[in-house]
């Protein structure tokens, strides 16, 4: 409901002397017809009285319902029926209070048609006034609205992009790259080409593509080499492929997180050599892909929270496929596993879900 | 003059140790490859100047460098911590961003030498004192017990109670003592979480079970341990707005 003009202390003011001077001429015309100053002062006191409570009453019911400013005819026939409805009173107040006076009960009658206009003009302004008012309000709030939708969106953008870029990882491995130059080149030129191809395939992939996990497979495996060449003897990576899983499909850098969640408590976290085992297997129709790392029962507890902060998989995985059982973790000892169960979709609902995220 | 290089990526000492060459007058004599190993090499060769980088498994840098009574020179090396940037140049501390080049590593270690000269107090506690707010470093207290070290995670914090020059945190395992004041944990803390009940305690708001009347104005909180904490009258009226009374 959009804030009350009177919250406006210049409106008030305004709204105030205006309705003065009609009172204060109103009198004034009264008792220039020759009417004692007593009458004038009454007439008009109740007659402009009872129009402000009118007008009030009016303003207050369109602000809980602001008429479309193309419905004129609603806003011309109520303030048809209000003012009449006021003229009825008005009369009726008039004709107890001044009414023994002949003279002016004559007067009362014949002046009911410029009472009527008069009355209809000025609550018909009135109205109008306040109808455009509360319009510009919800035009306010409606920019105001978008503005801050927008300005979400470009901040959620924005972090998406530099999560792909991931800094650290890439300025440590120029890092190494720099190191080697020096020491090992032609290594450091295999890591050259590990990095370049590792940062196209982030870059040309879109998140709604469909990828054969072969592929996907292989570039994890860019990734996982890379790493290598950072912490050397440290990382082992085990990967067991089942049979029959190379050709299926699964959402494009779905794994990715994941994978890095394993190198970043497995690896990044401890101190030891680590392993990280990755095993791909057909379930029913399914594609069933676990993940395991080690991890530091003193630094980090994956019972709580998020488990290792794997809410982007959940929610991507929400949004394919409607479901929520499809990502699992495991703690046994000091390994932890990730399951993630993906559907295999064909044909038509493929494209049609993929559209979806 | 002796030096040591702290990195847990091989390929980043080694290229410390690259640049190094150029300085002859300078030794390098230990590198470690955590923060642990870095501890222990500081202390047994006292060393003029320490490459640090933050991001090491078990404990940062930054938290490496707080169980030091008196640290030493440090240049810090690092690939991308936004945070950590801000604090270094809040305080005028020298970094070092890989992948950095002979030149700027020239420059540093000129820098360095420079300062050594001149006698200037070290900078390296309000750097600390920065750092310790980073987000993922305010989620958990390192400190040392006796030789051991020992990580405790916030919401495995009972309560903190002031000794004098040092901090007791109260755990499951008995109580740890740090170097700190109790405003610095008051700042550092989530205030959600951890409310300055008494001048001299702060209590883990998720483990209190009752709060009873205790003397004139004041109050108690028992834990569930069964542990008891002093509540003052100001520390009453932030335990009643924090848990919504």
């Amino acid at each position: 409901m959009p804030a009350s003009p009177f919250r406006r202390r210049r409106f008030l003011i305004a709204f105030s002397i205006a309705w003065l001077i009609l009172m204060v001429d109103h009198t004034l015309l009264l008792y220039w017809l020759d009417f004692p100053v007593a009458a004038s002062i009454i007439d008009s006191g109740i007659s402009n009285t009872t129009l402000l409570l009118t007008c009030l009453l009016v303003m207050n019911s369109i602000r809980y319902y602001v008429p479309d400013v193309a419905q004129y005819m609603n806003v011309l026939a109520m303030c048809i029926i209000f003012t009449v409805l006021w003229l009825l009173l008005n009369k009726w107040l008039l004709t107890i209070t001044l009414g023994e006076y002949v003279e002016y009960s004559r007067f009362l009658i014949r002046s009911l048609p410029v009472r009527g206009s008069m009355g209809f003009l000025i609550l018909g302004m009135t109205t109008m006034m306040v109808i455009t008012w509360f319009h510009s309000q919800e035009l306010q709030l409606n920019e105001q609205r978008k503005a801050d939708a927008e300005k979400l969106t470009k901040e959620a953008e924005l972090f998406k992009l530099r999560q792909q870029l991931q800094p650290h990882f890439l300025f440590n491995s120029l890092n190494s790259i720099n190191a080697l130059i020096g020491l090992r080149p032609q290594e450091a030129r295999k890591m050259v080409q590990q990095l370049s191809d590792f940062l196209r395939g982030t870059l040309k992939k879109e998140e709604t593509q469909w990828v054969n996990l072969q592929e996907e497979l292989q570039y994890l495996q860019l990734y996982l080499d890379i790493e290598q060449v950072r912490f050397g003897n440290r990382l082992s990576t085990e990967t067991t492929v089942g049979e029959d899983t190379t050709s299926m499909k699964l959402p494009a850098l779905l794994l990715q997180p994941i994978v890095e969640n394993a190198i970043k408590f497995g690896l990044y976290d401890t101190t030891g050599e680590t392993v990280i085992r990755l095993a791909t297997s057909k379930q029913k129709a399914d594609l069933v892909i676990m993940v395991s790392n080690p991890f530091d029962p003193e630094t980090s507890s994956p019972k709580q929270g998020t488990g290792f902060g794997l809410k982007s998989v959940q929610r991507r995985l929400y949004l394919l496929f409607a479901r929520t059982d499809l990502l699992a973790t495991e703690v046994k000892g000091n390994i932890f596993t990730t399951i993630v169960r993906i559907p295999q979709l064909h044909g038509a609902t493929v494209a049609a879900d993929t559209k979806k995220i | 003059m002796k030096i040591i290089v702290i990195d847990d990526e091989v390929l980043a000492r080694s290229i410390v140790k690259e640049y190094l060459q150029k300085h002859p007058q300078l030794e390098l004599v230990a590198e470690c490859g955590d923060g642990f190993e870095g501890l222990k090499a500081i202390q047994q060769h006292d060393p003029d100047l320490v490459f640090l980088d933050i991001q090491m498994p078990k404990i940062s840098g930054f938290e490496m460098l707080e169980l030091i009574e008196k640290p030493p020179a440090v240049i810090f090396t690092t690939a991308f911590d936004e945070f950590a940037i801000k604090a270094f140049e809040a305080h005028a501390v020298d970094y070092l961003l890989k992948p950095f080049n002979q030149e700027r590593f020239d420059k540093a270690i000129a820098k360095w030498l420079e300062q050594q000269n001149k006698p200037s107090e070290s900078k390296t506690e309000e750097l600390l004192e920065t750092a310790s707010q980073s987000p993922s470093q305010s989620s958990r207290i390192v400190v040392k017990n006796g030789s051991k070290i020992k990580i405790i995670p916030v919401h495995d914090i009972f309560f903190l109670e002031a000794a004098d020059d040092y901090v007791k945190i109260h755990t499951q395992e008995g109580y740890f003592l740090k170097n700190k004041t109790m405003n610095h944990f008051e700042q550092v803390l989530d205030r959600q979480q951890f409310v300055r009940s008494h001048r001299s305690y702060i209590v883990n708001v998720q483990q209190i079970t009752r709060i009873d009347p205790y003397e004139k104005d004041n109050h108690v909180a028992i834990l569930r341990t069964g542990a008891k904490v002093p509540v003052s009258r100001g520390g009453y009226g932030k335990l009643k707005s924090v848990l919504g009374l």
